[in-house]
């Protein structure tokens, strides 16, 4: 709940704001995190009635309309999917992802199964703003930041600017829910996505 | 299609670019009938203003004709004659829905809102051909613009009405007349105006119709203070006063109840702090040069109004907070909120309320783009404005 933190430690504002974030707070979140995991978290505000997101972002072969990177998603079973990523130099990284809590209209919660290359969960909450102004949307993720060579390749698609890649999905994704569209400003790759 | 595109500081260029497309379902593309060159353009072309790419088409006045519309826009026909408000708003989010057009949230492509994010604090709204800041949207000095939420911005003009009467509603008169609204005019009111360029002028006339009882307008260019004299206004050259003392005696000591400043960042004049910003920015140290705002704010009398559509864009140096804060001043800004304005100064147009035609100087075939874009720079004294038709024949 990004707006419910330790209130001893730091006031009314969330965790993710903190300027250090250990194990032990994030845990503290109700998330899974081992020594050394990162928290990413960013929230926005969207003109639409929670519902409505919550049920656009459950049907998970929407997500490739608003997060970049993403080749496919395939949902294997009601709360497997399986999540082919774009990453630098032509490669793919592919990991399977678990539903691990649903609460329709408001919460969404996964972790990354067994194997996976960045260990990482998440969640997706969808509250009523107080004060009238439609969704607050937040998304959550902790993620096991990865060694090793292929970790320096996932690391330049997950780590380096992951904060920067959350809020650019999270705005296409209000983009996409108050107008019906994502803004462009220069045309499509004359070779898209298959 | 021709296209005005830029290169680098003062190189910009006529050149044949790709046509256009529709790539969202709210899009309309227009064919350009009359388009213009504005102040901020010389604040690209002069290169004050970051994250401009080689190529990028200019061009953020424009009107024309509907020749293609996206399966999204149930608003706008084919063969519609529009002028296209230069902020691109989504008319959906919170900020739309305000009337706040020029704070969209959703028309800044979300790659590009992260600039703005990080100088401003939060992302800025689209615009057409103003740097990849605002979106990087191709502009419409060029034959075919793509016009995106085109349901939204382009207000429909009736048949039989010159393009020249109406093309200013795309910024500049909506422009001067926020800046008018800003300043809260009430009976009796002294305005005062820095810069008698065309949003100056505009502003002046503007303040008149919201019922300024006098309006004095700075610059020491003398053809514009001219117009700004033919607009009603009475006049004081820089060159020739103290601004802040002729202000303060025409006002008998009171000082103007709202001061405007319509130059913005590359504010001339050869006063100590104005050579020290030119030294500064010369060598990267700061971006805006904000002369016409430090005189703004002394000249303005305890407790009114300074109104800023001059644009500026980053930090700015040896800004008088002092005199801002114990004197009580009220400083409303920002870029304008176009589509607000729009159905409202159509009528008035269309009732020969205001007067749009008088500050056109220049009237050129697109293909001559550059020229004007370098009259209006060097030659600022008759160079007032600057229309381009595409498809008009060469004049020389």
């Amino acid at each position: 709940m990004a707006e419910k933190i330790s209130h001893t430690q730091y006031g009314d504002a969330p965790l993710s704001t903190a300027h250090n974030v250990d194990d032990d707070g994030i845990n503290a979140e109700g998330l899974e995190a081992h020594s050394g995991d990162r928290l990413v978290s960013r929230s926005i505000t969207i003109n639409a009635p929670r519902q409505a997101l919550y049920e656009f972002w459950r049907d998970l072969r929407n997500l490739p309309r608003f997060m970049e990177n993403i080749r496919s998603i395939s949902v294997s079973d009601n709360n497997r999917s399986h999540w082919v990523v774009d990453a630098p130099g032509g490669r793919q990284i592919e990991w399977d992802s678990m539903l691990i809590d649903d609460q329709p209209g408001s919460l969404l919660a996964w972790e990354s199964a067994e194997g996976a290359s960045v260990r990482n969960n998440g969640r997706i909450e969808f509250k009523d703003s107080t004060n009238g102004r439609g969704t607050v949307v937040t998304a959550t993720i902790v993620y096991d930041p990865p060694a090793g060579n292929i970790g320096r390749m996932v690391a330049k698609l997950f780590e380096k600017e992951p904060q920067i890649q959350v809020r650019r999905d999270l705005r296409r994704f209000k983009q996409l829910m108050e107008t019906g569209e994502v803004a462009t400003s220069s045309p499509p790759n004359p070779q898209p996505k298959a | 299609m021709r296209a005005l595109t830029w290169h680098g500081k003062h190189d910009v260029r006529v050149e044949t670019v790709p046509d256009p497309q529709i790539l969202n379902p709210r899009d309309a593309i227009i064919r350009v009938t009359a388009t213009a060159i504005c102040g901020s353009d010389l604040h690209l072309y002069d290169h004050y203003i970051p994250t401009m790419k080689s190529g990028d088409i200019l061009g953020h006045e424009f009107m024309g004709e509907v020749v293609e519309v996206g399966p999204g826009n149930t608003k706008l026909r084919v063969g519609d004659r529009v002028v296209v408000p230069f902020v691109i708003a989504c008319g959906k989010c919170f900020f739309c829905e305000r009337l706040q057009f020029s704070a969209c949230d959703n028309s800044n492509p979300a790659d590009n809102a992260d600039m703005s994010e990080t100088l401003y604090g939060y992302p800025m709204t689209g615009a057409f051909g103003c740097s990849h800041l605002t979106g990087g949207y191709p502009g419409g000095q060029a034959e075919f613009v793509r016009v995106p939420f085109s349901d939204v911005g382009p207000i429909v003009i009736p048949d039989g009405i010159e393009d020249e009467r109406v093309l200013f509603l795309s910024d500049i008169l909506p422009t001067g007349w926020m800046a008018a609204e800003n300043c809260q005019i009430q009976d009796g009111d002294v305005v005062a105006v820095w810069g008698c360029g065309p949003v100056g002028l505009f502003a002046i006339q503007s303040a008149f119709v919201q019922g300024a009882h006098r309006v004095i307008a700075v610059d020491h260019h003398p053809h514009r203070l001219e117009l700004a004299k033919f607009m009603g206004a009475e006049v004081v050259n820089f060159d020739e006063v103290d601004v802040r003392e002729a202000l303060t005696e025409m006002t008998g000591g009171i000082g103007p109840d709202s001061c405007i400043d319509a130059v913005g960042m590359e504010s001339h004049g050869f006063s100590a702090d104005n050579m020290l910003d030119k030294a500064k920015a010369a060598v990267g140290l700061v971006t805006d040069r904000p002369h016409a705002l430090r005189q703004v704010i002394l000249a303005c009398r305890k407790g009114g109004h300074v109104s800023i559509p001059g644009v500026y864009g980053g930090m700015a140096d040896k800004f008088p907070i002092g005199a801002l804060m114990e004197k009580g001043l009220f400083v409303a800004t920002g870029q304008t909120h176009v589509q607000k304005y729009s159905e409202k100064l159509l009528k008035m147009i269309l009732e020969d309320k205001l007067d749009t035609t008088f500050l056109i100087s220049h009237r050129l075939p697109l293909e001559q783009a550059a020229h004007g874009y370098k009259i209006f720079k060097e030659e600022q004294n008759t160079v007032t404005k600057v229309v381009l038709h595409p498809g008009m024949s060469q004049v020389h």
